[in-house]
């Protein structure tokens, strides 16, 4: 079942098609990375989903209902990039009014945020202020802020950005749990290697229109370049073929790009035959930031403004 | 709903629950109260400068007087304008007066010279000397005793008495000038600092991206009447507890300080005011106008980003029609009903400080009703206005915008 569909959304500004024509849909429990460049209309998309502002047109309908701000609010978490907090007011108060304000009545936020705050060992902040915390701690609170509500669509920008890696690991680890009780997340960031790791689905966003949307597997499927990595030593004279094309040379190992017809069986047999001695064949899939650059790159650095009619 | 009881509790603890706020309560009507003690006491003291007047007296004037035994002035003889002009200076004076040869009736040509600048209140005193030496000199040229004069001469007093249905009391018009002038000074410093809380509360849920987190479950526009009440609320118990503090040292003091003229005087003039119109209008003009500005602060608050220099640009043109009340009220309260005064109080923008300068004296019916009714409508019409710009503002990042692109947000239709 889809939890969210969003239906051909577009998102006009004076002198920017912030979204233009996006749809996709996100599965329930699932963890979908939304991805694309400064300036692609990440933030627009995500805060048409929070119900800031509104689409130009276009559809979204969550849990298979048109989405309404003000009643699906409690369902929704989101993290925007850092801050979001009150930085006088205590951490303690300051979770339990947030709560709150999501239609959790007043012992139930208690119980949450100090259920919450055991967990996180933060119980010692409860009458500190926000001012008080550092950078990373701050977003911990944050992180806590937005899933203590149990959100059935919880929404994360760059929930990692001044994490040390055993924070980081600890809210990873919380994102798999939620998404293993059935919370769906969608994950918006810059950082390739944390989408590889975490997200099932992904779109990538460019200048306002979907470019790339499928599973991390088949995205890297669709972009491999039948490039192959040969762990053996090998001489130059061994190279002299038109079954493939060396991509990059070392004493131990080589990387091979094989033409348009060649199959891998060709490539060992051509090497057996030439004697020599193979420790290891694979297969090189691209990485995601590979093919993040591949498909960004060419199209302007930073995004234009434009006269929209 | 619950949602914007919610936000109103929130800003009105986090901020009642501090330190300073009891800090303030006590302190400023105390640094008040010092302050305006300080300017009486220098006031009643009057001036203690001891200025060496030389005189150079050709008319006789003071030399014959006993305003000259007066250890200021000096009188020096055999010297002329001219030649002492040159002198006085260096012999340690700091002022010359010249009196030239004058005719009684029509005396003119008397010069002052100095370094610097005289002090009104020296030349007020010169001025009053060489006055009474002149009457004197015109009586005793008509054949009137200066004895006889001062009993022709009239000095009555007038006592007030305000007629209630309790009988009369004895007014004292000093307190009541007192009193408008204080609830006006009061009203106007309630709107700024209050506003001003409003907009620094709204640019930090803007900066701080809060509204991005919550103006998902609650509306914008609730987000932002929440806060107005809440910091409204602060204002209200403030006043509270500035009204039990007075009621309680007016009930203390005379128990302190036993029978002292001046101060049961004050009491009597006091308790010849009608008080409690007075508190009812204070708390409908302070509500009132809290309210309207309020919004405009919000709505200020909205559009800038960290940089306070934009926020005090923007917020001028908001302070200039409470300043302008205060103008007004400063005229209102010595002639409560003049055109401008009845104007100044019917302008909604104006209203709630002007209203205070006319609040001890009668104010007709109609006029209290109108000004209340389009206090009201005027707040009415500004939240609607400031409400659409904060909801665009609130969540714009970047440069400011201009005029021109807040006026096209606050009039578009809804969105």
């Amino acid at each position: 079942m889809n939890l969210l569909e969003v239906k051909n959304v577009k998102k006009y500004f004076a002198t920017q098609k912030a979204v233009d024509d996006i749809s996709f849909t996100i599965e329930k429990g699932s963890i979908f990375g939304l991805l694309g460049p400064n300036g692609a209309g990440k933030t627009s998309l995500l805060r048409m989903i929070t119900g800031i502002f509104y689409q130009d047109s276009g559809e979204i309908n969550f849990q298979g209902k048109p989405f309404r701000a003000l009643e699906d609010a409690g369902n929704i978490g989101y993290m925007p990039e850092e801050r979001g907090l009150y930085k006088k007011m205590k951490i303690g108060e300051q979770a339990i009014y947030l709560a709150r304000l999501k239609g959790l009545s007043k012992t139930q936020a208690t119980e949450k945020v100090k259920e919450w705050f055991a967990k996180f060992e933060m119980q010692s902040w409860w009458n500190k202020k926000v001012e008080d915390l550092s950078k990373g701690m701050s977003q911990k609170l944050q992180f806590v802020t937005t899933v203590l509500h149990e959100p059935s669509l919880i929404i994360l920008d760059e929930p990692f950005s001044g994490l040390d890696p055993v924070n980081a690991n600890l809210i990873k680890d919380e994102i798999f749990k939620l998404a293993k009780n059935g919370s769906t997340i969608i994950f918006s960031t810059h950082r390739m290697e944390q989408v590889e790791e975490i997200c099932d689905h992904i779109i990538l966003l460019n200048k306002g229109k979907k470019i790339l949307d499928g599973t991390i597997k088949s995205v890297k499927q669709e972009f491999k370049e039948n490039i192959y990595e040969l762990g053996a030593a090998t001489l130059a004279e061994h190279l002299m073929t038109h079954i493939f094309e060396v991509v990059k040379h070392q004493p131990d190992r080589i990387l091979l790009k094989l033409m348009y017809d060649t199959t891998p069986n060709d490539v060992l047999q051509y090497f057996l035959h030439k004697n020599v001695a193979i420790n290891s064949f694979n297969e090189v899939m691209p990485s995601l930031n590979d093919i993040f650059i591949r498909l960004v790159e060419g199209t302007d650095a930073a995004r234009q403004f434009q006269q929209i009619s | 709903m619950s949602k914007i009881g919610l936000i109103i509790g929130r800003e009105y603890f986090t901020r009642v629950k501090k330190k300073s706020f009891l800090i303030t309560t006590i302190l400023v009507p105390a640094v008040i109260i010092a302050f305006y003690a300080v300017i009486i006491a220098i006031g009643a003291k009057g001036s203690t400068e001891k200025q060496k007047i030389a005189v150079v007296d050709q008319s006789g004037l003071l030399a014959d007087s006993k305003a000259a035994n007066n250890k200021d002035y000096t009188i020096i003889k055999n010297e002329s304008e001219t030649s002492f002009v040159k002198k006085y200076q260096a012999q340690g004076y700091e002022a010359f007066l010249y009196i030239p040869k004058v005719n009684l009736d029509t005396p003119h040509g008397i010069v002052l010279h100095s370094e610097s600048t005289v002090s009104f209140a020296t030349t007020e005193a010169i001025r009053n000397i060489i006055d009474q030496n002149i009457e004197a000199k015109r009586l005793s040229a008509s054949g009137i005793d200066p004895a006889k004069y001062q009993q022709i001469k009239s000095d009555v007093k007038i006592e007030t008495t305000i007629d209630t249905k309790d009988g009369g009391k004895k007014g004292n018009i000093y307190v009541a000038y007192g009193v408008s002038y204080g609830c006006g000074i009061l009203i106007y410093m309630m709107m700024i600092i209050y506003g001003t809380q409003v907009m620094r509360g709204v640019t930090e849920e803007k900066t701080n991206r809060i509204a991005e987190v919550v103006v998902s479950s609650v509306k914008p526009f609730e987000l932002m009447m929440g806060k107005i009440i809440g910091i409204g609320a602060v204002g209200l118990t403030q006043f509270a507890i500035w009204i039990l503090l007075i009621f309680g040292i007016s009930q203390v003091f005379p128990m302190l300080a036993p029978d002292t003229t001046i101060l049961s005087g004050i009491m009597q003039g006091l308790s010849s005011l009608p008080v409690g119109r007075i508190i009812l209008y204070f708390l409908v003009y302070f509500v009132g106008g809290y309210l309207t500005y309020a919004s405009l602060f919000a709505a200020v608050g909205s559009v800038v980003s960290e940089d306070q220099q934009e926020a005090q640009q923007l917020m001028f043109p908001i302070l200039m029609p409470i300043i302008l009340g205060f103008v007004i009220m400063s005229k209102a309260v010595n002639d409560p009903n003049s055109s401008l005064a009845v104007f100044g109080s019917l302008f909604p923008l104006t209203s709630p400080i002007v209203m205070m300068g006319r609040i001890t004296y009668s104010i007709p019916v109609w006029q209290v009703a109108t000004s209340m009714l389009l206090l009201v409508a005027c707040f009415l019409l500004l939240t609607w206005l400031t409400g659409k710009i904060y909801r665009t503002g609130i969540l714009m990042y970047g440069k400011k915008p201009s005029w021109k692109e807040m006026m096209k947000w606050a009039f578009r239709s809804n969105t």
